[in-house]
């Protein structure tokens, strides 16, 4: 657990993590998480329908896709915060689906919301504190005897002093958690994720509403947790930042995959200059100059 | 003239009476429910109401000692708290301000209703059950005290295991939000999608709070009924409003808020009530009669509060800086 393990610049890419083409549903060398034929409609509208998609462990996944394409529905349905009309998941090789949020949560799958879900009126250091698991004082019982409790909370409040020192909040600790700025939450719920010692994070657009001299650090956190072993799932709208960090690529439009690759390859893809065109055809992708101006002729060819 | 010294002697009676500690014992279940947890139970006064008829009725019909009326009394509210629970924790807050308003009211009309009128007296409610715990009294007859504090041995000994329960419910209370339970509990109230994607079973814990502070209230309307009879009347919405009251006055989330708040709630309203009888009777108040008069005080209780609301919004124990950030 240190800070300096990946330097801030040029991040260290997972490769060769998929079996055969990078399609739509392709085999990964080492899934974490599969899924199979999820589906979620809300009245006549098909927000997700998936037919097949694996997540690789031990690396940083993107999922990216204009807006309405399902993606946070998608988050809710594999954190079992929604219940979806078909589909079945695996994550670690046991099922997951119809398993309630806590439950998925207690496996090691931790995720963060869209909106910052910080605890407002608990101190910084009780949000951390809750997200530690097995606490034998949460019990209402145990809960009367603090001898049965107080040595585990000791421990957990080390830990938690030790993950705030890295995301630079310790000094905070004593404060309400709703007296933080809104990067600041952003970064709370990450470390309050990371109490739980989670195998797999999902981060809900961590990059939302951070003002950028935050994004930097953000950004780094992000790295630091593949470092640590863990894999990331994350739901992103700023190109720039997905090439950055991402290793791999999950493009959704309209419910449905539409392509998966490499960060670089899957921005070339067609399917995905489809789903995107309309509302950000004149829009910066993301792509360095070279790639972009290709890719403006790519446009232009598709608008002929 | 007006007789101050009775006034106020009469609001000071107040400071101590097993009325004033069953309105801060039922507080104390509604500062868990709604101070901590962020539960919306209407219902405390079905609580209560199951407390008075379960001991009452355990007591007069199946000839149970004191300890067996009062299982039989927690009991029944556990059974109440699991079905007004089960089918509205999962919903959103404020089903269960619905619910549990509904379930109190049908409560209370089922102990009216003449159907069952053997055993639960109907509109004339219960008396004489107060017997077992009159017999566990060790105080030797006779009068003690001073000044207006002057009772017999059984007022004296309802009053002191009133109050000892009081103090047990607080220590009990104050141990257990300071616990990791109590942060879980904590955490529900301020966003439960939050503390289930940190691993905690959120129904459960709602759940716990809900039997817990309802068995406060329960445990609570049994020493309500120990100074007086067992009345349906005594047990309408307004009461479960006058605790809102009491917890909203010493603040929703302490633990010395509702004990605080039920005494200065009690004292005032004997004040207020002593002092508009006799304004009345003085003459100072010609366009009133004595009748009106009577209904006033709950009006000054109800400006009383409103200016609390107002002016201290955290509740005289609660902690304004939780106010800078109220959504």
């Amino acid at each position: 657990m240190s800070n300096n393990t990946v330097p801030s610049n040029k991040p260290i890419k997972s490769t060769d993590l998929h079996i055969g083409e990078a399609e739509p549903g392709c085999k990964k060398r080492d899934p974490i998480l599969v899924a199979d034929g999820v589906s979620r409609t809300f009245g006549g509208l098909k927000a997700v329908d998936v037919d097949h998609v694996e997540i690789p462990r031990g690396a940083i996944t993107a999922l990216i896709g204009p807006n309405g394409a399902g993606k946070t529905t998608l988050f809710n349905l594999l954190t079992g915060f929604d219940k979806p009309d078909t589909g079945s998941w695996t994550f670690e090789g046991r099922p997951l689906s119809g398993m309630p949020a806590f439950k998925v949560a207690r496996m090691g799958q931790v995720r963060t919301f869209q909106l910052t879900k910080a605890l407002g009126l608990l101190t910084v250091m009780d949000n951390m504190l809750l997200g530690a698991k097995g606490q034998a004082g949460e019990n209402l019982f145990r809960a009367i005897f603090p001898f049965f409790w107080r040595k585990q909370e000791e421990a957990n409040k080390a830990r938690a002093i030790d993950i705030l020192e890295r995301f630079k909040l310790d000094a905070k600790k004593d404060d309400y958690a709703a007296s933080l700025s809104g990067g600041q939450r952003k970064l709370l719920e990450m470390a309050r994720a990371l109490m739980s010692v989670p195998s797999l994070v999902m981060l809900d657009e961590p990059m939302a509403g951070v003002n950028p001299a935050l994004t930097q650090s953000l950004l780094d956190h992000i790295l630091n947790l593949k470092s640590e072993g863990m894999t990331v799932l994350f739901v992103e709208h700023d190109m720039h930042m997905v090439r950055h960090i991402a290793d791999w690529v999950i493009v959704m439009a309209e419910g449905r995959v539409v392509a998966e690759g490499d960060p670089h390859e899957v921005m070339r893809n067609p399917a995905v200059i489809d789903a995107y065109l309309g509302q950000h055809h004149d829009e910066d992708l993301g792509e360095d100059p070279a790639a972009e101006s290709e890719h403006v002729e790519a446009i232009k060819e598709l608008l002929e | 003239m007006i007789d101050w010294g009775a006034i106020f002697s009469n609001a000071a009676v107040e400071l101590i009476s097993p009325t004033t500690a069953a309105y801060a014992l039922a507080a104390l279940g509604l500062a868990i429910h709604f101070g901590y947890t962020g539960l919306l139970n209407f219902g405390q006064a079905g609580f209560m109401a199951l407390g008075a008829y379960g001991f009452a009725i355990s007591t007069l019909s199946f000839g149970f000692p004191v300890w067996g009326a009062v299982l039989v009394g927690i009991g029944a509210s556990v059974i109440f708290a699991l079905i007004l629970g089960i089918p509205t924790l999962r919903l959103r807050a404020d089903y269960l301000a619905i619910v549990t308003i509904a379930a109190a009211e049908i409560v209370r009309l089922l102990f009216t209703t003449n159907t069952f009128q053997a055993i639960t007296g109907s509109a004339n409610g219960l008396s004489g059950y107060k017997g077992g715990f009159a017999g566990l009294n060790p105080i030797p007859e006779g009068r003690y005290g001073f000044g207006p504090f002057e009772y017999n041995e059984y007022d004296w000994w309802l009053r002191i295991v009133a109050w000892s329960i009081v103090a047990l419910a607080c220590l009990f209370t104050w141990q257990i939000m300071r616990s990791p339970w109590g942060r879980v509990i904590k955490g529900i109230r301020e966003d439960e999608d939050a503390v289930r994607a940190l691993g905690k079973n959120v129904y459960s814990y709602k759940m716990q709070s809900l039997i817990l502070g309802g068995a406060f209230g329960t445990i609570a309307g049994m020493i309500f009924v120990l100074p007086r009879a067992v009345v349906p009347s005594n047990y309408q919405t307004s009461l479960t409003f006058f605790i809102y009251a009491i917890l909203l006055l010493g603040g929703a989330s302490t633990i010395l808020g509702p004990v605080i708040g039920s005494m200065v709630f009690w004292v005032l309203l004997s004040f207020f009530s002593g002092f508009i009888a006799r304004a009345v009777e003085a003459g100072w108040i010609p366009f009133m009669t004595s009748i009106q008069a009577g209904q006033l005080r709950f009006i000054l209780v109800g400006v009383a509060i409103m200016l609390i609301v107002i002016f201290r919004p955290q509740g005289i124990f609660g902690n304004k800086k939780e106010l800078a950030f109220v959504k």
